[in-house]
């Protein structure tokens, strides 16, 4: 089955990872880095997001499209990343996000075939 | 053929449907499909057995019902229907299916209400209405529950399998969790249950000594029977005629089932032997503590206080604190349990055991102002009825 692993930053997240010096943050990167090199063979797909601030939401039903500044929730959590993995079942799945080595929420989801 | 009662018709399908729906998903491949076809060959035993008996073999019975209706069900699918023609009862199915049933169905990806209602349906084959009725909830909730569950389980692609090794503690932990959750349920309303209802301990009992059975390795597995039998054992002493709570120190002990207890002893010293406590091996310790003793006066306290040592440091929890202060009271005095009950305040303010114990202790040292306010606050706190009454009783006795 083929799923989207949506990777999650929270605001504490993002400030500990502001707060780090360069070393610290390096060897963060170098983690996540060595996870997609591990999990190779399963990762389909894989998107990193740049900041909520660079969102455009367009919304299509208040009969004119409306265009507005910033993702379509605001809110403290965001989604900042996705991979597309392909596994057996939801199992693997799980095992696969619970060995992310980044932000602190993943959430996962099928991919309607 | 004599009419069979209530309960008898309860244990006939309790044995059979996970039985059942196991051999089904291996036939059809399909979880849900499996378990609708059981369900409807169930809700036409409940139509046929109470008035034409309870056939000689009930397996057979329920599974030509739900193999007739996959046929019609699944008639334009032919892969389907080949494989069900092919098979003839009995199809055992391997142990390990009524296992791999349990975990799909307490799969941590689902709500707990979902597992509740689906474990119920799929391993101790409840209908939707007896679930509604046990729970006091309306059936259309119960069915929303149960379907999504289901739609959750294929859409989201959920195994049908025992977990990996390096897995079973978590997911056995999951499993322990949704039986103990059903039995408390049950226990808690037994008091005002209606004669007609399905009593859930029974299943709760049945699905914990199951388990048992499937994984008698698994310690942790023979604690949680060994806790509910426990509880059950004492179960008639609990209220008087009037459904009033009888408190420990005033039940009558001769009501209590002693070969319930002494059976509960042994499961629970063939888990001590594997040398690796957890929680419900320990409840079930200290509550064989107080199922032993043949009077009040002979508790072993001390015991029971180190086994809640042990249990705050596999399970931390305000809640068990407060138990494990109770019992330090008959160990080193209620001014040394008020002192540890005190302490609870930040966590259990909004707790009704936690004022009703201060108020207990308070009295003990004879603060009978104090004690009342207690029991005043407790009484705010609580809308189970026959604990509301013990409280009353409490405030008037002053």
């Amino acid at each position: 089955m083929k799923y989207v692993l949506m990777f999650v930053e929270t605001e504490q997240f993002a400030a500990d990872l502001a707060a780090m010096g360069d070393a610290e943050r390096d060897r963060a990167y170098a983690r996540v880095q060595q996870w997609f090199a591990e999990n190779q063979d399963k990762i389909t797909h894989h998107a990193r997001l740049m900041p909520p601030g660079a969102a455009t939401t367009l919304r299509l039903d208040r009969g004119e499209p409306l265009v507005t500044d910033g993702p379509f929730v605001e809110g403290k959590e965001v989604v900042s990343g996705f991979t597309e993995v392909e596994v057996a079942d939801l199992d693997e799945a799980l095992r696969l996000a619970k060995s992310w080595p980044g932000c602190p929420v993943v959430e996962i989801r099928p991919i309607a075939s | 053929m004599t009419q069979p009662s209530h309960a008898e018709l309860a244990r006939v399908v309790r044995e059979c449907a996970g039985r059942l729906t196991a051999s089904l998903v291996y036939l059809v491949g399909d979880f849900a499909a499996a378990e609708d076809l059981v369900q409807d060959a169930i809700e036409a035993a409940l139509t046929h057995w109470p008035a034409e008996g309870i056939p000689e073999r009930p397996d057979a019975w329920l599974y030509t019902v739900a193999r007739r209706r996959g046929l019609d069900v699944l008639r334009r699918e032919s892969r389907y229907r080949e494989k069900l023609a092919l098979v003839a009862w009995p199809a055992e199915p391997e142990p390990d299916d009524r296992l791999r049933l349990i975990f799909t169905c307490c799969h941590p990806a689902l709500p707990r209400a979902g597992q509740v209602a689906l474990t119920l349906r799929v391993v101790c084959g409840l209908t939707t209405a007896q679930i509604a009725r046990a729970f006091l909830i309306p059936e259309s909730t119960v069915g929303q529950r149960i379907t999504r569950a289901k739609r959750k389980i294929s859409d989201a692609g959920i195994p049908y399998r025992i977990p990996p090794a390096d897995e079973l503690g978590a997911r056995l932990a999951e499993v322990l969790a949704v039986i103990y959750l059903l039995f408390n349920e049950g226990y808690l309303c037994s008091g005002g249950r209606h004669a007609q209802s399905r009593d859930l301990t029974d299943d709760a009992e049945f699905l914990a000594a199951l388990l048992d059975d499937l994984m008698p390795t698994e310690p942790e597995v023979a604690g949680l029977p060994a806790l509910i039998r426990l509880h059950r054992a004492r179960a008639a002493a609990r209220f008087d005629q009037n459904s009033e709570i009888i408190q420990l120190q005033q039940q009558d002990r001769s009501l209590w089932d002693r070969d319930v207890i002494a059976d509960a002893g042994r499961l629970i010293a063939r888990a001590a032997a594997f040398k690796r406590p957890g929680p419900y091996q320990l409840q079930a310790a200290i509550v064989a503590c107080h199922a032993e003793a043949e009077r009040w006066e002979d508790t072993d306290w001390t015991q029971i206080v180190v086994l809640y040592d042990m249990l705050l440091y596999l399970a931390p929890s305000p809640v068990t604190r407060l138990h494990r202060a109770i019992a330090l009271r008959y160990v080193t005095g209620p001014a040394a349990a008020l002192r540890e009950v005190e302490a609870l305040a930040d966590d259990l303010s909004g707790y009704h055991l936690f004022h009703a114990s201060r108020a207990e202790l308070l009295r003990d040292l004879g603060h009978t102002d104090q004690a009342q306010a207690a029991d005043a606050r407790a009484l705010t706190l609580t809308d189970n009825p026959a604990q509301r009454s013990l409280l009353r009783q409490r405030l008037n006795w002053i």
